[in-house]
């Protein structure tokens, strides 16, 4: 793939159209990412100009669908982390299940592989009937796949790893039911997941959680666009509940710090002053 | 070249050997960072950066993601996260579909790092048994920079270099002992 076709101008004249155009607001993501996403789409698409590109962004909202949902990265799994997993399994929700009612905002959750893992622990620790998950992201399509609850067959031998890493006890394959070269998983896991909309660059908080999962988005983001969604979420979480971000990711940097208190070797940390 | 400024080293099989070769030999007063993509297999433990780090004087540390890229440092680029450099020349990491069959992908780090330093930037490719880091070299050529390679005919696996030499018009061509000297001269 030949990089040099999108240079940083290009990048910075979609960026300003999406948001006058579409109000979505992506200035604040890491710039390095983003252009290699979009030149990934131009050569994917066999754009003739970018002219002819940005014009297609701008005037074909079907057009506009794909590019937010190509630009942006939505690779994911079940399980992933196995030991993230373990630790949610055997201290965070085990906590939490004291709780009547476990309030949990999945944000950025793609096409919903976690939302599913985590629907699968709180079943087999018996919380599942006084949960819910709400798996929010900014892209309307990867959240229609999320709903669906269907993933490819080709990958439940991985997951089905991760599982029993992460501590599952069960036979995997009984969370789903093969259907040619997809896996359907139990519609009861999904029962308690509200799939929605939620852009965190500009949307508010919604709600208040005991837990909190954000795992390889801040990335994307640049240092100040991660301060605000780590105020985000700090508005969103009650005292003593939990954020959990992806293994390369931190709130040390940032003003929150003082009042979260880490968890020994996993990227969670603990609310302990309002 | 011009003032060396970055010096990206991208290698797959057979390259962990050559690095803890070549890294005591390095000046420790070196003027630009080093940083280091190699393929290796996901796991919870880092064990490269201590090793790697037993073996010169230079500070040598995995990526945390948007720190600034400091002269004089070794970086290794985690696992399982492409490493990218940006314009402000700080490391961002990326969690996107695997290239190469490869993630880190050498090629992501070279292309990105080629537009950043452009004339100022070395970036070498080591043993290893599959075309990652091609590309890459390729970008850095036509932003100017300087491309090397391994000489395949020292390494455990020749593909790689091979592959570069057949691809992209290399600048250097090194051995083993050749590498540690070819970075000191730069500072």
């Amino acid at each position: 793939m030949e990089l040099s076709v999108i240079n940083d101008d290009h990048v910075e004249i979609l960026l300003s159209d999406l948001l006058e155009q579409y109000g979505y607001d992506f200035t604040g993501y890491s710039k390095a990412s983003l252009k290699r996403r979009i030149a990934r789409l131009y050569s994917l698409d066999r754009a003739v100009s970018f002219a002819e590109f940005r014009y297609k962004i701008n005037n074909d909202s079907l057009y506009f669908k794909r590019f937010v949902e190509q630009i942006t990265v939505n690779v994911t799994e079940m399980f992933r982390d196995p030991s993230f997993f373990k630790t949610l399994r055997d201290v965070v929700l085990p906590k939490l299940g004291t709780y009547p009612f476990i309030r949990i905002w999945l944000a950025g959750c793609s096409t919903g592989e976690e939302a599913y893992s985590i629907s699968i622990i709180l079943k087999e620790l018996n919380l599942l009937h006084k949960s819910l998950i709400y798996a929010t992201d900014l892209n309307p399509i990867v959240l229609e796949k999320a709903a669906q609850g269907m993933f490819g067959m080709n990958s439940m031998k991985q997951y089905s790893e991760n599982y029993i890493l992460s501590g599952g006890l069960k036979d995997f394959s009984s969370y789903y039911t093969a259907n040619y070269s997809l896996a359907k998983f139990d519609d009861e896991l999904k029962s308690k997941i509200i799939f929605s909309t939620h852009n965190l660059v500009s949307d508010y908080s919604f709600n208040e959680f005991q837990l909190i999962l954000c795992r390889n988005v801040l990335i994307y983001f640049d240092r100040e666009l991660q301060q605000k969604v780590l105020n985000l979420f700090d508005e969103s979480l009650e005292e003593l509940g939990y954020l959990a971000l992806g293994s390369k990711e931190t709130i040390n940097f940032s003003g929150i710090t003082d009042k979260y208190k880490r968890l020994d070797s996993e990227k969670i940390w603990r609310k302990i002053e309002r | 070249m011009k003032k060396c400024e970055a010096f990206i080293i991208g290698g797959s099989a057979g390259s962990l050997d050559v690095l803890l070769k070549i890294l005591p030999l390095i000046n420790a007063a070196i003027k630009f960072p080093i940083v280091i993509v190699i393929h290796r297999k996901h796991g919870t433990d880092s064990l490269l950066p201590d090793l790697l780090s037993s073996r010169t004087k230079l500070k040598v540390k995995e990526v945390d993601e948007k720190e600034p890229i400091s002269a004089g440092t070794i970086y290794i680029a985690p696992s399982d996260y492409h490493l990218l450099i940006e314009q402000d020349r700080t490391f961002s990491l990326d969690y996107s579909e695997k290239i190469n069959y490869s993630r880190p992908a050498i090629d992501v780090t070279f292309q990105t790092a080629a537009e950043v330093y452009k004339e100022k930037l070395a970036c070498l490719l080591l043993s290893g048994s599959n075309s990652d880091g091609v590309n890459g070299l390729k970008s850095v050529k036509l932003w100017g920079g300087t491309a090397l390679i391994q000489d395949p005919k020292t390494a455990q696996v020749a593909y790689m270099p091979a592959q570069a030499q057949a691809n992209v018009k290399i600048d250097s061509v090194l051995s083993i002992e050749d590498i540690a000297e070819f970075i000191n001269l730069l500072s």
